[in-house]
């Protein structure tokens, strides 16, 4: 790892401060990819503003009709939040998918969200239940917000502080782990809500995308057979050593069956 | 370069370390508790794992600064004396290990596992040591152990 300049964020405003002021700067969430990303000498920022201490950055609430996830919120406290399990019990099974228990005890939400993965999981809960992303300057409605691989609409120093999950009436989450490291090869996030039934897969294109022709086909009700002979384009869909487009294509088909019980 | 105090295994402990410095490096290079191992160093294996502020962590994917302050626990610090934590008692007892090199690791997450769910099923731990690789694949005298030390930490 390349040295850097190690500050530690007092608050929201010293964090994007201490960013601001430095020369190439990087927030430091949970760390799970950032240090081994470090590590690897892939990044060389100048600085690292470590959030660790905004204690006021950690948290699930439930705010009219939404939960409120704080953008610290480990993986671990999702998945075994009450709240999260009696309201959107899908998004906190989600969360107990991700990684093992030492990436779960340090991983957050917003870290997540911001580093955007293609195989990330939070991203197609995100799109599904039709979030908002809170950041320190604005509001991002989750259409908006992932616009490519390892890309987001956040600007540069722009910090996410917490993630509004409107609480659906059904959802659920199927994904096809990866066999060595548990990533999803390709996940499913099926939510039925106020907007209608959204959908939305991950692992399988450059980011997280909506499948609106299985949203349509949804209209009538939550029922597998619906979609079952849907035959998925594998247009712009991720070739690699696990799986081809046209596979990954065939199992966005079979988890958002198996996402809703089929 | 920061300067960092943490507890480790009860005691205050402090030292200057770079920005970059990770945990597993201040733990093993400047306090010489080099029972937590780096296995693949590249936040797989788990054979760094240690608790920090009582949770299960791989200290290889963690920097040393970001500990300033933390309580940590390493495989130095479970035994009480001569008389062994439960857990490492039990891998003892059900010969949990083959080179051992992972081991340390194995004990501190299986402890992690034990206090989140103290009465895992095999099938639970089995999915819980996800984050540790043991190379001798000796996967199978683990989870019995685990089990075994689950029962006794209850007890």
């Amino acid at each position: 790892m390349y040295d850097f300049e190690y500050q530690r964020a007092t608050s929201v405003d010293d964090a994007t401060t201490k960013y601001g002021g430095a020369e190439d700067a990087r927030f430091l969430a949970g760390g799970m990819t950032l240090i081994p990303v470090l590590k690897q000498r892939l990044d060389q920022p100048s600085d690292v503003v470590d959030l660790g201490d905004l204690d006021d950055m950690r948290g699930i609430s439930e705010e009219g009709g939404a939960i409120v996830v704080k953008a610290m919120t480990t993986h671990h406290d999702v998945n075994t939040s009450d709240l999260v399990n009696s309201k959107i019990p899908a998004l906190a099974a989600l969360a107990g998918t991700i990684g093992d228990q030492m990436v779960r005890n340090r991983g957050t939400i917003g870290g997540s969200l911001a580093n955007n993965d293609p195989a990330a999981s939070y991203p197609c809960a995100v799109l599904a239940l039709n979030a908002t992303i809170k950041t320190d300057k604005r509001d991002i409605a989750a259409d908006d917000f992932f616009t490519g691989m390892f890309d987001t609409a956040l600007d540069e120093g722009e910090l996410i502080l917490a993630v509004s999950f409107p609480i659906p009436e059904e959802a659920g989450y199927k994904h096809f782990p990866n066999p060595a490291s548990r990533f999803p090869i390709v996940g499913s996030f099926v939510a039925k809500g106020a907007d209608g039934v959204r959908v939305a897969i991950t692992g399988a294109g450059p980011c997280a995308f909506r499948q609106t022709e299985f949203e349509a086909a949804f209209a009538g009700g939550l029922n597998p057979d619906a979609i079952k002979d849907i035959k998925v384009s594998d247009d712009g869909l991720n070739t690699d050593i696990h799986a081809s487009a046209e596979y990954r294509a065939h199992l966005i088909n079979v988890m958002t069956r198996r996402a809703i019980g089929g | 370069m920061p300067s960092i105090k943490m507890t480790v295994n009860g005691k205050e402990v402090a030292g200057e370390v770079e920005g970059r410095t990770l945990l597993v490096q201040f733990i093993r290079d400047h306090l010489g508790l080099t029972g937590t191992h780096v296995g693949c160093d590249t936040s797989q294996c788990g054979a760094c794992t240690v608790h920090m502020n009582g949770r299960a962590v791989k200290s290889c994917s963690i920097l040393a600064a970001h500990a300033d302050g933390a309580e940590v626990a390493t495989i130095e610090g479970l035994a009480d004396g001569d008389t062994l934590h439960p857990m490492q008692e039990a891998f003892r007892q059900h010969h949990a290990l083959q080179c051992g090199f992972c081991t340390p690791g194995m004990v501190m997450s299986a402890i992690g596992i034990v206090n989140d769910n103290p009465d895992p099923s095999e099938k639970e731990i089995r999915e819980a040591l996800e984050g540790n690789i043991c190379r001798c694949t000796g996967y199978h005298n683990i989870v019995e152990a685990i089990g075994a030390a689950a029962k006794e930490m209850k007890a």
